[in-house]
């Protein structure tokens, strides 16, 4: 990905460099500009969890209070809603888990006939519209008499949380070197013990971030559980009613900044795991 | 590695190093093993769902008693066709189209910036910009729009600080992408669109970019060509596969979308929301599948001519 910068500071270090720390100021201006636009609105979020204003979204907010966090604390609806969300996260990443890293380790260094298809197949539960996703469960569901529960959100929920488990796993088990699985071997250890003691370990940290990506994914995912979910609501199914119809206002903003708190550790802990792979788009 | 190899319990016999043995012999059956419990799951509860909806759309309605006729006919479709569902559908792909672009002409700088200037810690900052809102929860972001749009918010209370409120008048005076205020019309589902959509156009297009290499814009420079004859000539045939791929996500999140319309923009259905009343309180499964299929098609279309311009190497 990076491999032409080194050569060419070979080729004429001192002019390179120059050349390559200055950027068009327009340029910045605009890369600056975009980043702006991605941050600021969660900004006003979390600002918005401390105003004192109950029945408007007034700006700027006129005073400021924690006392919001209180009432939030104490309101079961609000710790029925995410401990739901959190078992759910849990169960679905738990089978994601399994079946993304098995569908990586069919997938990662093997050629046979309709593993195009098998892929397509995996990453096809993201790349079309969730509601389609959803729909298309519910009328499963329907069809086969399963009444609406826990599991059918969340075998919706793990049905496209396999993807960013195999993602993550299959860009590890690639930086693999098949020879210390060889070396496992020639050592007398079998196929078990080989993937007891040499891929997992090697394979721990992927794992964890594909993991973690997974259950901030479930934790997030309103449209698929909109269809799934009959009268029980997850957290973002609460906030999605709360958004069509408010009811307390400064409850839903204090709920909004716990989903940004919840969301974003994951995130980042997945990111300083998985750092050495590179820069990803794809394994979202 | 010798201390692992000591660690290792001595080889065992019986049932589990017999096992072990076939699965090395045959690499057959440990790739058998190792699929079927995925392809079970996917291939049996996502593609079984995929297929009882697409059979569903070849069901009916029964006009009077309002239950599903399940008798193969092509009704449904026909009924897709009328022009009050053909507005649906030509209006949500529109949209699709515009946030597309929009968010193609955004991302690039920051891509851009990013792949070739950015090094080091500002290289990891930059990546991490764009990941946290891509992964950020989806109903907190529109959420901080819906706080933001708001009349007594604070987009308004900017505009008025500034001096721009005129200027935010006459664009919502515009026909068709106007209206009353900035949260009920086009313009601001727009605007939130692109928001929510631009990370996914970032990446794919700095991926590209990356493996752009810079000696060739400096020979396409010390050819004589002007910064933006680079652009035009170098620079964007090259990270066309990063736009397609971005498009991709930005098209086809747009297209399906139902819960942003619901909450921003004017009253009128995209096809999402169309889908959810369809199989929710109009109880009409068939024509809900049938509208199910169109971002199914339509997708299809969009991906054959995406991978046409390489999108799929992008990633």
């Amino acid at each position: 990905m990076r491999s032409s910068a080194p050569s060419i500071r070979a080729a004429a270090p001192g002019v390179q460099a120059a050349k390559r720390s200055r950027a068009p100021l327009a340029l910045k201006i605009a890369a600056g500009a975009s980043l702006l636009f991605l941050h600021l609105p969660l900004l006003f979020v979390v600002l918005y969890a401390f105003t004192t204003e109950e029945r408007s979204y007034q700006f700027p907010p006129p005073g400021l209070t924690l006392k919001w966090f209180a009432v939030a604390w104490g309101r079961p609806d609000v710790w029925r809603a995410l401990t739901l969300s959190l078992q759910v996260a849990a169960v679905a990443t738990a089978i994601a888990l399994v079946l993304g890293t098995l569908a990586a380790g069919a997938l990662a260094r093997t050629r046979f006939f309709g593993r195009e298809a098998v892929s397509l197949l995996i990453i096809l539960p993201i790349a079309l519209p969730g509601i389609i996703t959803g729909i298309a469960l519910r009328s499963a569901y329907s069809l086969v008499e399963i009444p609406f529960s826990f599991w059918t959100i969340v075998i919706g929920h793990a049905t496209f949380c396999v993807v960013v488990v195999h993602n993550n796993a299959v860009a590890r088990l690639r930086r693999l070197s098949p020879s210390i699985i060889e070396a496992s071997y020639d050592l007398g250890a079998d196929s078990l013990q080989t993937f007891r003691y040499v891929v997992l370990p090697n394979l721990g940290t992927a794992l964890l971030a594909g993991g973690m990506l997974a259950f901030a994914l479930s934790f997030d995912e309103v449209i698929v559980t909109t269809f799934t979910a009959g009268q029980q609501a997850t957290l973002p199914i609460w906030m999605l009613n709360e958004l069509i119809r408010p009811r307390q206002r400064p409850v839903t903003n204090v709920v909004a900044v716990i989903v940004i708190a919840l969301t974003v550790l994951p995130i980042l802990a997945a990111y300083y795991l998985t750092r050495e792979e590179g820069p990803s788009a794809g394994r979202m | 590695m010798t201390a692992l190899a000591l660690d290792l319990p001595l080889p065992r016999e019986g049932l589990s190093r017999r096992f072990s043995d076939a699965l090395y012999a045959r690499r057959g059956l440990l790739l058998t093993l190792l699929l079927v419990p995925p392809l079970l799951w996917l291939g049996v509860v996502y593609v079984g769902s995929l297929v009882a909806l697409l059979l569903q759309s070849f069901f009916s309605i029964d006009e009077f008693s309002g239950t599903i006729v399940r008798e193969f006919t092509l009704k449904t479709y026909a009924e897709l066709l009328a022009p009050a569902n053909l507005d649906v559908i030509l209006r949500t792909i529109l949209i699709a189209a515009c946030v597309t672009l929009a968010s193609g002409v955004l991302a690039f700088p920051v891509a851009y910036y990013a792949a070739r200037y950015a090094r080091g810690r500002l290289k990891a900052a930059f990546y991490l910009a764009v990941m946290m809102p891509l992964w950020s929860s989806y109903l907190v972001k529109v959420y901080a729009w819906k706080l933001l749009l708001a009349r007594e918010g604070a987009v308004a209370w900017t505009a008025e600080r500034v001096g721009a409120t005129p200027a935010v008048d006459a664009l919502l005076a515009l026909p068709v992408i106007g209206g009353p205020s900035l949260s009920v019309s086009y313009l601001g589902q727009f605007l939130v669109f692109i928001y929510l959509w631009l990370p996914f156009m970032i990446l794919p297009i700095q991926a590209a970019l990356e493996r752009v290499p810079g000696s060739l814009i400096e020979a396409s420079a010390d050819l004589g060509a002007a910064p933006g004859q680079t652009f035009r000539t170098v620079i964007l045939p090259l990270a066309m596969p990063g736009l397609a791929a971005g498009s991709i996500f930005t098209f086809s999140l747009t297209l399906g979308d139902y819960i942003l319309p619901q909450i921003i923009g004017p009253s009128t259905l995209l096809i999402g929301q169309t889908v959810y009343v369809l199989q929710g309180t109009a109880g009409n499964i068939p024509l809900a599948a049938a509208f199910a299929v169109v971002p199914i098609v339509v997708m299809a279309l969009y991906l054959t001519a995406a991978k046409r311009l390489g999108a799929f190497d992008a990633f």
